[in-house]
């Protein structure tokens, strides 16, 4: 299956993939128009430390996934190696916010949770924090 | 068909865990299901969202429509089970019919504890809330008209008060403990939470209990006296083990498994909120009724039935629960030194040794300000130090202690997590 990877050697800091992933989720077709002026509520995100340390981290789409395995309502599930949620289903009690090891679930204005669905329903086959990543410090691929 | 290779006993997490756990080692081994609730499966947390309105009947299915279908499980529901013969291989129903197996789960669950109270049989509306069924009925007796009094400030009864306090004139509690949530708040968390029930117009009578009922009121031991229409008994459940303990089976507070789901009696095994197992954080055998570890456990009896050794042994305590907006991340166990933190909003309570975390408390607002982290966003990654026993030595702990991040972790750890397949 593939997957997004990060290497963190090739991170920047700059943010960029979590303005895509936002970008991404809006299904406008103007960058600047969607989110100027809104807080972005991203499902990756930048982790920064001392020495210049930084890199993005998002859903591993686990083989045995403690979000799903773990959701009292059965909003998440996995096919094709893919973990989404049914936000119609999602009461919001963030059990799989206390599950995921990588703390790859946010929650959203909504009340309920967001995560990363690798963009299969908005774009080409490549994850937009993937094709807008400078320095391809993230990838998508099988490993 | 009277014969299965897979009978489980219980329609809810830890069953639906074990078919999925069958069907990744077993594609066409038969499996039926019997269950004394006559419903498809459903998220048993969820009745209170249901009363709440913020589910229902059809979104509150915790599997697809098809999900019996495709997973070619027959199902027997409405009817109870009430004997197990393990020698025989049998399971009878109390319609009488009998069903033979070749391995058994018992993932009975567990049933409201009412314990004798003098005069409770003169309360004509009263209620337990733990299954479907009752809380349709809790939703079918109450209007706004109703004043509510609801015995057991836990988890189950808070859940129910919140469900319902746009649909009744008033809440009160009584609890014999002297603080709301015991089981999982220290007393500083408890008055948190406390404070945000009385905010939302419920009110508790705490460190007391009935001592009388009398139709439409209650009268405590320490002489506060209450009048109510509607009578909720949340004082707590006992898991159902009788089934398995007449069956022979070993049983302490609840039926005794071990890390392969397994029970005493041979080719029958036990999960969920019926059974005690191991606290991975102290090692004690203890009850530890959360649908997470129901399905893990579920799902490691099913693999196990279907002949793969398979382990669980990662279970600790945890729970995420949220009342009127606040909402609380916990886990583990609470002994050690203490982290703590509290602005007011958010409140941050680690218990740690030099060697592991071994227990958490957050609470945070749902919706905090603008730009603000909730106290409890990443916990997973805490939930995470405790199941996996990390040694804080190779972990940056003044840094994690402030918020969970990964970056608190080494370099290879790091590369392991995010650049490899997990």
């Amino acid at each position: 299956m593939k997957r997004v990877y990060v290497n963190e050697k090739w991170c920047l800091g700059c943010h960029l993939c979590e303005y895509y992933c936002a970008f991404a989720a809006t299904g406008e077709k103007d960058m600047s128009r969607a989110l100027q002026g809104r807080t972005i509520h991203p499902r990756i995100h930048i982790e920064e430390g001392r020495d210049d340390v930084s890199f993005a981290v998002s859903c591993r789409h686990c083989t045995e996934p403690l979000c799903v395995k773990g959701c009292i309502s059965g909003a998440l599930s996995k096919d094709d190696g893919v973990i989404r949620v049914d936000k119609t289903k999602c009461v919001g009690c963030y059990t799989c916010v206390l599950s995921c090891p990588y703390g790859c679930i946010v929650p959203t204005e909504d009340g309920v949770i967001d995560k990363c669905e690798l963009c299969l329903q908005t774009t080409e086959g490549t994850p937009r924090c993937v094709a807008g990543c400078l320095n391809r410090a993230i990838v998508y691929e099988e490993r | 068909m009277n014969a299965y290779k897979y009978v489980i006993i219980g329609n809810s997490a830890a069953a639906v865990g074990c078919v999925e756990g069958i069907r990744k080692i077993d594609e066409t081994g038969s499996v039926l299901i019997i269950s004394n609730e006559p419903h498809h499966t459903y998220g048993r947390p969820l009745i209170s969202y249901l009363l709440l309105g913020k589910t229902d009947l059809e979104r509150i299915k915790y599997r697809p429509a098809d999900w019996y279908g495709r997973n070619k499980v027959d199902t027997k529901l409405g009817v109870a089970v009430t004997a197990i013969d393990a020698a025989a291989h049998t399971v009878t129903l109390e319609d009488g019919g009998v069903v033979t197996y070749e391995k058994l789960l018992a993932a009975t669950g567990s049933n409201p504890f009412v314990p004798p109270m003098s005069g409770l049989d003169t309360v004509k509306k009263q209620f337990t809330f733990q299954t479907l069924d009752s809380a349709v009925a809790l939703g079918e007796a109450i209007d706004e008209t109703s004043r509510v009094l609801i015995i057991g400030a836990g988890l189950i009864g808070l859940k129910c008060a919140e469900g319902i306090i746009d649909r009744v004139k008033s809440i009160a509690f009584v609890d014999m403990a002297d603080r709301v949530l015991p089981s999982i708040l220290d007393a500083e968390a408890s008055a948190i939470i406390r404070t945000r029930c009385e905010e939302a117009g419920i009110s508790f009578v705490l460190g007391d209990s009935v001592k009388e009922f009398s139709g439409t009121h209650a009268v405590t031991n320490n002489g506060a006296e209450l009048d109510f229409d509607v009578l909720v008994l949340a004082v707590g459940v006992r898991p159902n083990i009788s089934l398995v303990k007449e069956a022979g089976g070993s049983c302490g507070r609840a039926v005794t498994v071990d890390e392969y789901s397994a029970t005493s009696l041979p080719d029958v095994y036990a999960a969920g909120d019926c059974t005690e197992y191991k606290n991975a954080v102290t090692g004690d055998v203890m009850v530890m009724a959360i649908l997470p570890n129901a399905y893990l456990q579920g799902e490691t009896a099913g693999i196990n039935m279907a002949g793969v050794r398979y382990a669980f042994t990662k279970g600790i305590p945890c729970n995420a629960i949220g009342f009127f907006g606040k909402h609380i991340l916990s886990g583990g166990s609470y002994t050690g030194e203490t982290y703590f933190t509290f602005d007011g909003t958010s409140y941050r309570k680690l218990f740690y040794t030099a060697e592991r975390l071994n227990g958490f408390i957050l609470i945070g607002d749902k919706h905090p300000p603008d730009g603000e982290i909730p106290a409890f966003d990443r916990a997973g990654i805490y939930t995470n130090m405790i199941r996996d026993g990390v040694s804080l030595k190779d972990v940056d702990f003044d840094a994690v202690a402030v918020r969970p991040g990964l970056i608190a972790f080494p370099k290879e750890t790091r590369r392991e997590y995010l650049g490899e397949e997990r």
